[in-house]
């Protein structure tokens, strides 16, 4: 499935980013864009800096140069708060849960930028903010439901197997019910079956929601199942950016993947 | 047999002998373990949203109380003295979070522990600088807090109770059932104990961790000002207070680092044991047992339940 002139204009796009940490350099140069609409994948050897690429979009790194377009808005000084706040979601690539708080409570948590009600009726529990508890329980609820986590709604987030925080760490984003929602290898530890279901809810999100999604993945079957476009990153550097079918067949990327001989 | 007939029946003749005299002793471990409850109180509020241990928790009760004082002499009124002491707690806790905390973002938490170790040598030192290192003592009847006492004939016999304890006993009540439910069940509870999960997931849901954490030193502060008062009030005000602050720590062995009403009963736990054992089992081993009891209590449960009474069941993956 994929088409190779997707429609829709670009959602966001980075521009020229560059990232060092001291004398390594993780970034060199990097712009492609993520249109509205498409899954997108960055693939990579590993030290590629892809995952040096997710924390640049959501404001965990700043690039020395380079900016994001995020919506058609300049921001060259990108921060975690803001990227959520303009409603960027992300996973990690070893899952980031709040491990002693229920699956339920880290999905309440994902919709902290929701709620707005004051201190003084929180502290009461009572009124508006009541009323605001119960709306956003019932948005949360929504998510529990499309990934078929209602048996585990009460379980401490840090006792679930690896495979389910997974889909718990999917749900936190999606409560957040983001435009665009960043994925690192959301499949990495996986066994087969697990990881048909997180493509099918990948899929979902996808056509059901209309959400963006970047993702970083390692499995070139999955990457040509699910993406529309894919960027190819090798040494910090842009080495390809088309669509699966013709990123596949490059030189460079075989190269890159498989090494070249001397 | 005599050493069984000594150990596990003569205290309890005493106690059925003099019921008015444990009565009074009870009371007594009940408000020191009160106290002890405020401040491991601070120490759970801290390490609930940042995962650490602060070390300088009894340092911020001193030099809250001293603050008070120190203004008050300087010729303030008692309210505004209060205000403006809650007020410096407020800058205290905004000068934490930016000086302290954010360049030590993501580090491991033994580094975040070595800080509040700087953090409290600087409150000492800033502390005896501008209030000088003497003891002093607590504007109690400033502050309108009650004297004297309550005699009450129970129990053949007459039980003592102090009026200023027993308004420290209610004090402490609203504030830890207001602390509780906040962090139990609202948005910035749960945020505040993403915080203290993990720092990056917090951030990418949008939640802000410099609000966060100046909040909680914030409370901590005001948590701190309440119990210098009370522990002043008690005593007097001096850096030698710091000492009993270490009780904390068999306090939060016991009740668990994570747990807002494990500190409460913990508190109350190690205040009342060490206040019975002293008095009835303390003469067999020669007295002074109420300096390592509590200890020796929170070695128990370490053995048996190193997450303590209440605290959230530490998970770890291997």
């Amino acid at each position: 499935m994929s088409g190779s002139d997707h429609p829709g204009e670009a959602l966001l796009a980075v521009e020229g980013i560059s990232l060092n940490f001291g004398g390594v350099q993780a970034l060199t140069d990097v712009s492609f864009d993520i249109k509205r609409g498409e899954i997108r994948a960055i693939i990579g050897p590993n030290g590629a800096g892809k995952t040096s690429m997710l924390n640049v979009i959501n404001g965990f790194y700043r690039p020395q140069a380079g900016h994001i377009l995020f919506r058609g808005e300049r921001l060259t000084r990108m921060r975690p708060g803001l990227a959520a706040r303009r409603g960027i979601a992300r996973t990690f690539q070893n899952v980031a849960l709040f491990h002693g708080m229920t699956v339920l409570d880290n999905l309440m948590a994902g919709r902290a930028l929701k709620m707005h009600c004051g201190f003084f009726w929180q502290m009461l529990r009572h009124g508006p903010a009541l009323t605001e508890e119960i709306k956003h329980r019932h948005a949360v609820e929504l998510v529990i439901d499309f990934l078929e986590i209602e048996a585990i709604r009460k379980v401490p987030a840090g006792r679930l197997p690896y495979g389910l925080q997974k889909r718990v760490e999917l749900g936190r984003a999606l409560a957040m019910e983001p435009e665009l929602l960043l994925l690192d290898e959301p499949m990495s530890g996986m066994n087969l079956e697990e990881k048909e279901d997180m493509c099918r809810f990948i899929l979902d999100v996808n056509s059901q929601f209309g959400t963006t999604i970047a993702l970083i993945e390692h499995d070139m079957g999955v990457v040509m199942d699910l993406s529309n476009r894919v960027v190819v990153l090798n040494y910090g550097q842009k080495i390809g950016d088309d669509t699966p079918e013709v990123v596949k067949q490059s030189q460079d990327v075989i190269d890159a993947y498989l090494g070249v001989g001397h | 047999m005599h050493v069984f007939q000594q150990v596990l029946i003569d205290p309890f003749l005493q106690m059925a002998g003099a019921p008015d005299l444990l009565a009074q002793t009870l009371w007594e471990g009940f408000v020191s373990g009160m106290l002890y409850a405020l401040i491991a109180l601070g120490f759970v509020l801290i390490y609930k949203a940042s995962g650490v241990l602060n070390f300088a928790q009894g340092i911020m009760v001193v030099f809250a109380a001293s603050t008070l004082v120190g203004l008050h002499t300087a010729g303030v009124p008692a309210l505004w003295a209060v205000i403006l002491a809650v007020a410096v707690m407020l800058v205290l806790a905004i000068g934490i979070e930016r000086l302290v905390l954010r360049p030590l973002v993501n580090r491991p938490d033994a580094v975040l522990f070595m800080a509040t170790f700087g953090l409290s040598y600087f409150l000492v030192g800033l502390g005896e600088l501008v209030f000088g290192g003497g003891s002093k003592q607590m504007i109690t009847e400033q502050l309108g807090l009650p004297s004297g006492s309550i005699a009450l004939h129970i129990l053949r016999g007459t039980v003592l109770l102090q009026r200023l304890d027993i308004a420290a006993a209610i004090i402490c009540a609203v504030l830890v059932v207001a602390l509780a439910l906040i962090f139990q069940y609202t948005r910035i509870g749960r945020a505040l104990r993403a915080v203290a999960d993990s720092h990056r997931a917090a951030l990418s849901v949008g939640i802000s961790l410099n609000q966060i954490w100046v909040l909680v030193w914030f409370t901590a502060g005001i948590v701190a000002l309440v119990t210098g008062i009370i522990w002043g009030a008690r005593s007097d005000v001096s850096f030698a207070l710091q000492i009993v602050a270490l009780k904390a720590l068999p306090v939060l062995i016991l009740g668990g680092f994570t747990s807002i009403p494990g500190a409460i009963v913990g508190g109350l736990i190690v205040g009342v044991s060490e206040k019975i054992f002293e008095l009835y089992w303390g003469p067999l081993l020669g007295g002074g047992t109420e300096s390592w009891f509590a200890y020796v209590i929170a070695l128990i449960v370490l053995l048996f339940r190193p997450q303590g009474l209440f605290g959230e069941v530490i998970i770890e993956r291997v």
